[in-house]
C-alpha cells in the first residue's frame, strides 16, 4: 500500500509517501528524523495485516510542509539526501516536494 | 533628490516620499477593488504630506502584489527586493528579514549590503499571514487591533490543532464554549502563526540580526510568540508596514545615483 | 446561527428481506463524522438496517444516538451484536465499539460492497476532509491520500460558501449547473481567499448561480488533482455527502472523463458498512 501522508493547500502539495509493501518496520527512519515525524506501529489502514509499518504521526500530518523545513533549506537540499529517505534500507519513503 | 515608493499590498497601499533617502511624506490607504485608483490616492496624500509637487519626484518605484497595475510608476521591484533594501536602510546590522503582511509572509536572508542571498515565501494560504489573526479576532469577538495586547494577559498555553484558518475558526469557537479564557486562546492563535513563520525562516537560515516588518509586526502578541520561538530579540521599525514602500523609494534613489 | 440550512437530511432504513433472528454473525459499523454519523448493522454480511443523523457536540452520545435509532423497532438489541467497529473522525469515541478502524480502510471496503468489486478508485469528500483511495477487487486499500489539513475541497469549504451566498447546501449542486456557460473557476484555493474573491464577484454583479458554479468548478479541479496524484483507475465511485452534490459530481466526471458508478444505497453510509464488514472478517479470521 502506498500511504500518502500530508496535504495540498493553496501553497502546494506536501506528501510523504510510505510504501507498506517495501517497509520492513525496522524503525531506522524514526530516530533519523530530527523532528519526530515518523513512527512504527500497527497498520491502521489495513486491519487484516499482521506486520507493523512506518507511518507519519497524526499530529504532524497537517504541518509537514513546515516541520520538514528543518531538512529543506530553500536552496541547496536534495530529496535523496533527506535523513529519513537515506535511513530507509528498503527505499520505502518518498517526499513529494 | 526626491524619490518615491509605492507598495500595493493585498489589503492596503502604502506610499512614501524621500528626500535624499530621508522620509518626508507617507500615506496608507485601503486597497479596495481598484488598485490603480487607490495607489493614486495614496501617492497624492503622501505628496501632500511632504509638501512636494509630483513634478519634483525624480523616480517612483512600485512594489507589492498589485505593483503591475501602477502604470504611473517608472519601474517595479519584487517585494523581496524592496523589503531587503528597506531593512538595510533602517537596520544596517540586519541579515534576516521577516515580512508578515495581510495575505502573505516571507523570509529573506541578505548580506551586509542588503543584497538578497536567499528567500522563502508563504503565500496563497491564509494560515501563514495576517488574514489568520483577522479571522481569529472575529471568532473571539475581540477587535483585531487589540488582539495582540489582549493575548499578553494569557497565563496558560493551550494548544491549537487546526492548521487551516477555516478549521481554526471552529476550534476557537469550541474553546470559547469550553470556557477557555479568551486571552489564552488569543495567545494560542499567535503561537500558531509564529510557529509557521519560524519554520519558513528556518528555510533561509536564521542569521542575526533579525528584523520583522509588515503589518503583523504591530501585533505585540505575535512579536512575543515569534521572539520566544526564535529565541532572539527582533528589530522592528516604528512603522513596520511602510518598509516595503521605503525600500522601493531607496531603490529609486540608488538607480538615479548610478 | 439563525437557520441551519446547510445540513443533509437524516434518515433510517430497515431491509424488508433480512431478519436478524436468522443470522449467525451480526456486526455493526458506526461512523462518527464531523458533520454526520451513521450506524449500520449487517447480518452475515448483508445489509440489515442503518441510520444517518447529524453529529452532536459529544461523540460518544452521537454514536449511541445513531446506533439506537438504527435499531429502533427492529427488536434487535445492541448486546446481540457480536462485534462493533468504530470509524470516522470520532472513531475512538464510540464507547460500545470493540475496535476502531480508519475511515480509509472502511470506505474502500464499503465501496466494494456498495458498488461491486470492480471499484478501483474511491473518492470520499467528508465534512472536514477529502480522501482519495485506490483499492483492489477485495476492497483492500492499495494507495490512499487524505487531506484534512485544509478546508478547500471539503464539506466545510462548501458550507462557508453556502453561508456566504445564503443558499441551502442541498441546493448548491443544482444551482451551480443552472448557468448558460461554465464561468472560469475561482482562482484562490484557500477558502478564506476564495470567499473574498466570491464577495468581489457578487459586488461586480455576478448572479449567485454563476458564483456557485465558479466555486464548484474550482473545488472539482482541486479534487481532480488529488485523484491524479494517486492515479484514477476505473471503476470509480464517490462516497460521502458530496456524492449528493450533482454540481461537484458532474464537474469531476467531466474533468476526469470518467463517470462515477451509481448506487441505490445512501452514499454516506459507506464507511459504516465497511466497518461492519471488517467486524465479520475479523471474527472469521479469529482476530476479533
Amino acid at each position: 500500500m502506498l500511504a500518502n501522508y500530508g496535504f495540498k493547500d493553496g501553497t502546494g502539495e506536501f506528501f510523504i509517501t510510505i510504501d507498506s509493501g517495501k517497509c520492513n518496520a525496522c524503525g531506522d527512519c524514526v530516530p533519523a528524523c530530527p523532528e519526530g515525524v515518523l513512527a512504527v506501529g500497527e497498520d491502521v489502514n489495513d486491519p487484516m495485516r499482521d506486520e507493523q509499518v512506518a507511518f507519519v504521526v497524526e499530529r504532524q500530518r497537517r504541518k509537514i510542509k513546515f516541520t520538514c523545513n528543518v531538512c529543506k533549506p530553500s536552496s541547496g537540499y536534495d530529496i535523496a539526501g533527506l535523513p529519513c529517505v537515506k535511513a530507509c534500507p528498503t527505499s520505502a519513503i518518498v517526499h513529494s516536494w | 533628490m526626491i524619490t518615491a515608493g509605492i507598495d500595493a499590498g493585498a489589503k492596503t497601499i502604502k506610499a512614501v516620499i524621500l528626500r535624499d533617502g530621508e522620509l518626508v511624506g507617507r500615506s496608507m490607504v485601503p486597497a479596495g477593488f481598484d488598485t490603480r485608483e487607490a495607489a493614486e490616492r495614496a501617492y497624492n496624500q503622501a505628496l501632500a504630506d511632504s509638501g512636494l509637487a509630483r513634478e519634483e519626484v525624480k523616480a517612483l518605484i512600485a512594489t507589492g502584489a498589485g505593483r503591475k497595475e501602477i502604470s504611473f510608476a517608472s519601474d517595479t521591484v519584487t517585494e523581496v527586493g524592496a523589503d531587503a533594501r528597506g531593512v538595510a536602510g533602517l537596520f544596517p546590522s540586519a541579515r534576516t528579514v521577516i515580512d508578515v503582511g495581510a495575505e502573505e509572509g516571507r523570509a529573506i536572508r541578505m548580506d551586509e549590503s542588503g543584497k538578497v542571498l536567499d528567500f522563502a515565501v508563504n503565500e496563497k494560504c491564509a494560515a501563514g499571514a495576517g488574514a489568520f489573526t483577522e479571522a481569529m479576532a472575529r471568532a473571539l469577538e475581540v477587535p483585531l487591533e487589540e488582539l495582540g495586547e489582549f493575548s499578553l494577559k494569557s497565563t496558560k498555553a493551550v494548544p491549537m490543532n487546526a492548521q487551516c484558518t477555516v478549521f481554526a475558526e471552529s476550534e476557537v469557537v469550541t474553546l470559547v464554549h469550553a470556557k477557555t479564557p479568551k486571552a489564552d486562546i488569543a495567545r494560542a492563535v499567535h503561537d500558531a502563526i509564529a510557529d509557521r513563520v519560524t519554520s519558513t525562516v528556518r528555510r533561509v537560515g536564521i542569521t542575526e540580526d533579525v528584523a520583522l516588518i509588515g503589518g503583523l509586526a504591530r501585533n505585540v502578541g505575535f512579536v512575543r510568540s515569534l521572539e520566544e520561538d526564535l529565541k532572539l530579540k527582533l528589530l522592528i521599525p516604528s512603522d513596520p508596514e511602510f518598509t516595503g514602500a521605503f525600500g522601493a523609494a531607496l531603490i529609486a534613489l540608488d538607480t538615479k545615483r548610478v | 446561527m439563525a437557520e441551519e440550512f446547510w445540513r443533509w437530511t437524516e434518515s433510517r432504513w430497515t431491509s424488508p428481506e433480512v431478519d436478524w433472528k436468522d443470522a449467525k454473525i451480526i456486526t455493526a459499523g458506526v461512523d462518527v463524522g464531523s458533520v454526520s454519523s451513521q450506524a449500520v448493522v449487517m447480518c452475515d454480511g448483508e445489509l440489515y438496517c442503518y441510520a444517518s443523523m447529524r453529529t452532536g457536540s459529544d461523540s460518544p452520545d452521537s454514536s449511541r444516538n445513531v446506533m439506537n435509532w438504527a435499531l429502533q423497532e427492529t427488536g434487535l438489541e445492541l448486546a446481540k451484536i457480536k462485534y462493533v467497529i468504530g470509524t470516522g473522525y470520532g472513531r475512538v469515541n464510540v464507547p460500545f465499539a470493540s475496535r476502531a478502524i480508519t475511515e480509509i480502510a472502511c470506505h474502500a471496503r464499503g465501496a466494494n460492497f456498495m458498488y461491486g468489486n470492480s471499484v478501483r478508485t474511491v473518492l470520499d469528500m467528508g465534512g472536514q476532509d477529502c480522501k482519495a483511495i485506490r483499492c483492489d477487487d477485495k476492497g483492500k486499500v492499495v494507495q490512499f491520500l487524505m487531506n484534512d489539513k485544509c478546508a478547500a475541497g471539503t464539506g466545510r469549504g462548501m458550507e462557508v460558501f453556502a453561508d456566504l451566498l445564503n443558499v441551502p447546501i442541498n441546493k448548491i449542486g443544482e444551482l451551480s449547473l443552472d448557468v448558460p456557460e461554465e464561468p472560469p473557476p475561482v482562482s484562490s484555493t484557500c477558502v478564506v481567499f476564495a470567499k473574498s474573491e466570491a464577495s468581489a464577484l457578487l459586488r461586480q454583479g455576478w448572479p449567485k448561480n454563476k458564483v456557485v458554479a465558479a466555486y464548484c468548478s474550482a473545488m472539482a479541479n482541486r479534487v481532480v488533482t488529488l485523484l491524479e496524484r494517486i492515479g484514477v483507475e476505473k471503476d470509480f465511485a464517490i462516497t460521502g455527502g458530496i456524492a449528493k452534490n450533482i454540481g461537484i459530481v458532474k464537474r469531476i466526471a467531466d474533468k476526469l472523463g470518467i463517470k462515477p458508478l451509481k448506487c441505490d444505497i445512501d452514499t454516506q453510509i459507506a464507511g459504516a458498512i465497511g466497518g461492519a464488514l471488517f467486524g465479520k472478517a475479523l471474527i472469521e479470521k479469529g482476530k476479533a
